[in-house]
């Protein structure tokens, strides 16, 4: 069974020379076509998290390794597998008012994909199309379409995205921040959304976020990036309830939870030095990236990387305090995430 | 908001008043309501427009072979016969000045035109497809940044002799307007580039050509009205002073070879001022029109420079 | 309640747009204490008047924003009632803001120690060169950065430094009254908890007040001692962090605190039914009558009065009113 996406050690660098950043280091991950699942991709910024989202959507190329969707390479797609990639595969980003023109009224949000994906064959079709689609994210199509994205709030042009996802139909969803710009008020409400595409329409969902709290909520596996690399992934409730990584766990210990009897900063936060940064980089890959901040790092931490190891069942660390565990291999990723879904809708 | 946005006064203020959703008005109630607040914008417009009649109406009520030397009784200051007076070759001024200021105007719009649209065309190609492209469009863009234009254009002048046709000296001078614009439409592109809209019209199955069309150019009108009344102003100035110098077509009437001819014919020894007056006051209308246009697009491209009500 | 206690009294402020589709009501009627060596959060949604609240505050709202009515008294001092002089002299050293996207501007071709020394010297507060140098890296000290940023331009250091390095411009004079405006929005949740811990030492250090405005309740829970809620431009309750998170009165902050992602409730979305009124038209009676899940008749005919018990708590709800608050 070919899968869905395939991210096959994927590195994408900018820059050149002695300023190169590695914004990706080898990332391989799989998500099924027969089981959709939602995955965050947790992180902060410097991460590598948005940059993997865009080369997921072929808005980047990789500098190594490949993108597969649905078995073939992005890159060497022909017209009509391209065409349906683009369509397949969908977004929905960060900033509430900077995916309208605003020059143009929301609808063609809306229209543009309809005809360019003949997803209607007249007018009337595709104005039921957007109707039913806006109606399902709990807003008026009177009262939105016709009107330019300046005359709606934050909350409602991003519920039209959504929309917009819902009316595609897409097979995978690219969610990048998509409620860090949105009034924490509101954001239940369009996460509820998203949820939903999930589970009644079988979409699958990468979640990119920064805010671990959302992603407890929505997801159901989720992969915590440092610098570009995998640190700790699985089971999200176990990620977050008692994660094992040191950077996940000075990164669970400083969400602001909205609740008294979760105060966070117990884990002191470590500038790192300017030798231990130098011997980082003089290190190459034969390091762990997270050895200057790390408040357990031992000698054999600034000797070689890390792999994944299963630190407990569904869930892994790249970390040496868990090197009795057995050792992922690089590709089965993905494989992790789709025993965990076995339950769950 | 959250995201890293600057939140000065002002953005509050819009951030208020947005919050506040105002009634949706109709296109041409809002662009008169808001030329009342541009004053520059609307001055401008009118002068164009009051310009724009004159040459017409006027084409219709003059015989233009008055424009000509010889063709009536020379040195006659303003009269009821003659409105503007004659010139001290025979020319009625007052038909000068029509046929004078169309011929300018000509040469303003073609040279801004074809000058623009080159220009705007090659940045977009140079900045949207990037590589090879790019590098020579742009290589290309700082050699005629460099070259002193007016030189040349003094040059290729002197060597065609006076002999070109109005249309011709348009396309000349263009050859100098197209790289600004050039240039600052690549640096628009750039980062209209990687917008967010730029990257869901993307996801709409949209091809790169229609992103340039239908999304990028639309985000780019008040910016490009802007630089077609720059390079318009450009091309007047230039035709103008190549006229001045005696580089223009000495046959055909033109508001800066009447110039050139007062120069020659010692207009101000002779007392006849309103050869000298007629000339300037309409280049000056014209600039002062260019200049409030330019200013009033200017606002009106950033938000931040207008004013409130 | 202590009267001398309190740093900064705040009495019926009334903020109004005058555009041109009519007069926007930014904010109506806001009154409140903050109490010396207290941290107060002041929350709502986007567009709720919070930030123009401060801004008004600091009496620096432009046009076609003003200041309409009000009282705030910093001390024995009415801010609306200083000359413009006093107020500028005020600013920095009584009352100091932290404006939101501060990071972005810094001024980039400015070393950091000069842009401290900036606003210290506008002050004229009589030191010399070397005085107001040693200044400048204490106030780095204050906000635990290396002093070795004082000679960094802006573009050299992170998110996190750069928000402190606002921090330490607008807290150099030490007021005693700190409003923050959405500090950390744009840094990461380390970074942000980082800033945050900052600010809370230095606050105690100093013996300053604080006031937090924000949207994200998570972050007033992990910091404030008192939450004060803004609904379109009015403020509808005001009470310890304990009690606004565990028993909150008004049926908004109930709303609120229940559509809050926590680690218990996962799966479950709660979210506030209809949207925010336009601040043109503000609803008659209660301003969030036509939202509320338990609104009674009285409601969209009578304006609530904001009523005060004796601890301090108040609400602005008919369920509550006449005293019946508990």
């Amino acid at each position: 069974m070919t899968h869905l996406l395939e991210l096959r050690n994927v590195t994408k660098v900018f820059g050149e020379g002695a300023k190169a950043t590695v914004a990706v280091d080898e990332v391989s991950l799989y998500l099924e076509s027969d089981k959709p699942s939602i995955i965050a991709v947790a992180g902060e910024s410097g991460s590598g998290k948005t940059t993997m989202g865009m080369t997921v959507l072929g808005f980047l190329r990789p500098t190594r390794g490949q993108i597969l969707y649905r078995g073939i390479d992005v890159d060497k797609m022909n017209a009509d597998q391209s065409i349906t990639y683009r369509r397949e595969v969908q977004a929905v980003f960060q900033d509430p008012f900077a995916s309208y023109n605003p020059f143009y009224k929301v609808d063609r949000l809306f229209e543009k994909p309809i005809a360019k994906f003949k997803l209607a064959s007249s007018q009337g079709e595709a104005r039921e199309l957007i109707e039913e689609a806006l109606n399902k994210v709990g807003l008026r199509p009177r009262e939105m379409l016709g009107r330019f994205p300046h005359q709606l709030s934050g909350g409602q042009r991003q519920r039209l995205v959504v929309a917009r996802a819902i009316l595609l139909n897409p097979q995978l969803l690219i969610a990048d921040e998509p409620v860090s710009m949105v009034d924490a008020s509101l954001r239940a409400g369009i996460l509820e959304k998203i949820r939903q595409l999930h589970d009644e329409l079988g979409i699958s969902v990468l979640y990119i976020t920064h805010d671990l709290t959302t992603a407890y909520h929505i997801s159901d596996g989720i992969m915590v990036l440092y610098q570009g690399s995998v640190v700790e992934a699985g089971d999200v409730d176990k990620v977050i309830k008692s994660p094992v990584h040191p950077y996940t766990q000075l990164l669970v210990d400083s969400i602001p939870w909205a609740d008294l009897t979760l105060k966070w900063g117990k884990q002191p936060i470590i500038e790192p030095t300017e030798e231990d940064l130098a011997r980082l980089a003089a290190a190459g890959t034969a390091c762990c990236k997270y050895a200057p901040r790390c408040p357990q790092a031992m000698p054999r931490c600034w000797e070689s990387r890390p792999p994944l190891f299963h630190a407990d069942s569904g869930r892994v660390a790249a970390c040496f305090l868990y090197e009795s565990g057995t050792t992922l291999e690089k590709d089965e990723l993905g494989g992790l995430f789709s025993a965990l879904n076995n339950g769950s809708s | 908001m959250k995201g890293g946005e600057t939140m000065t006064s002002s953005a509050t203020t819009q951030n208020v008043v947005a919050a506040a959703v105002p009634k949706p008005r109709s296109r041409l109630h809002g662009i008169l309501h808001y030329l009342k607040r541009n004053v520059n914008l609307a001055i401008g417009f009118s002068m164009l427009a009051i310009l724009i009649l004159f040459t017409l109406v006027g084409a219709f009520i003059v015989d233009l072979d008055d424009a000509y030397p010889g063709a009536v009784r020379a040195a006659r200051p303003p009269s009821a016969e003659h409105l503007f007076g004659t010139d001290g070759q025979g020319r009625d001024l007052f038909t000068v000045a029509v046929a004078g200021t169309w011929v300018t105007l000509q040469i303003g719009f073609i040279a801004a035109g074809v000058g623009l649209t080159a220009g705007v065309l090659l940045g977009f190609i140079s900045a949207y497809y990037g590589g090879t492209i790019d590098t020579i469009i742009r290589w290309a863009v700082d050699v005629f940044m460099t070259i002193p234009g007016f030189l040349i254009l003094i040059v290729l002048a002197a060597m065609l002799g006076g002999k070109v046709s109005t249309v011709g000296t348009g396309l000349i001078i263009s050859l100098f307007l197209w790289a600004g614009p050039a240039r600052v439409v690549r640096a628009q592109v750039l980062s209209l580039r990687e917008r967010q809209f730029v990257l869901m019209a993307k996801l709409s199955g949209l091809s790169n050509m229609e992103i340039i069309i239908e999304e990028l150019i639309p985000n780019l009108l008040p910016f490009l009205g802007a630089q077609l009344v720059g390079s318009v102003m450009s091309a007047v100035y230039s035709s103008s002073g190549l006229a001045i110098l005696g580089l223009g077509n000495l046959r055909e009437p033109q508001l800066g070879t009447t110039l050139y001819w007062m120069q020659g014919q010692g207009a101000l020894v002779r007392g006849l001022w309103w050869w000298v007056a007629v000339p300037v006051a309409f280049l000056c209308w014209a600039f002062v029109m260019l200049y409030l246009i330019s200013s009033g697009l200017d606002e009106l491209a950033n938000p931040r420079l207008r004013r409130r009500a | 309640m202590n009267e001398n206690n309190v740093a900064l009294r705040v009495k019926d402020l009334h903020v109004h747009y005058d555009t041109e589709d009519g007069v926007v009501k930014a904010v109506s009627g806001v009154s409140f204490d903050l109490h010396a060596n207290e941290r107060m959060g002041l929350v709502g949604e986007s567009g709720c008047g919070k930030s123009t609240m401060a801004l008004g505050l600091m009496r620096l709202i432009k046009e076609p924003g003003e200041v309409v009515a009000g009282e705030a008294w910093l001390g024995d001092k009415n801010l609306f009632a200083l000359s413009y002089e006093e107020m500028r002299m005020a600013r920095g050293l009584e009352i100091g803001m932290i404006p939101q996207g501060a990071m972005n501007s810094l001024v980039p071709v400015i070393r950091v120690k000069n842009q401290i020394i900036d606003a210290l010297a506008d002050h004229k507060l009589g030191l010399s060169k070397e005085q107001l140098e040693e200044r400048a890296l204490e106030a780095l000290d204050s906000v635990e950065l290396p002093r070795k940023v004082a000679d960094m331009y802006p573009h050299e250091l992170s998110g996190g430094m750069k928000q402190r390095v606002c921090a330490a411009i607008s807290l150099a004079m030490r007021p005693k009254v700190i409003i923050a405006d959405e500090p950390t929005s744009a840094l990461d949740v380390i970074t942000q908890r980082q800033v945050m811990e900052t600010i809370g030492r230095l606050q105690e250090r100093t013996n300053s007040a604080v006031i937090l405005i924000g949207h994200d309740m998570g972050l007033q829970a992990q910091f404030v001692n008192r939450v004060a809620v803004m609904y379109a431009g009015k403020l509808v309750e005001v009470g310890t962090v304990k009690e606004i998170f565990t028993d909150a009165l008004h049926p908004y902050t109930q709303l609120l605190i229940s559509s809050l992602p926590t680690l218990g409730s996962k799966g479950v979305f709660v979210s506030i039914p209809g949207i925010a009124p336009s601040l043109l038209e503000l609803p008659s009676g209660c301003v969030f009558h036509p939202r509320c899940p338990k609104a009674m008749a009285i409601c969209n005919q009578e304006e609530p009065v904001l009523h005060s018990d004796s601890s301090g708590r108040r609400v602005s709800c008919h369920l509550y009113g006449n005293g019946g608050m508990n």
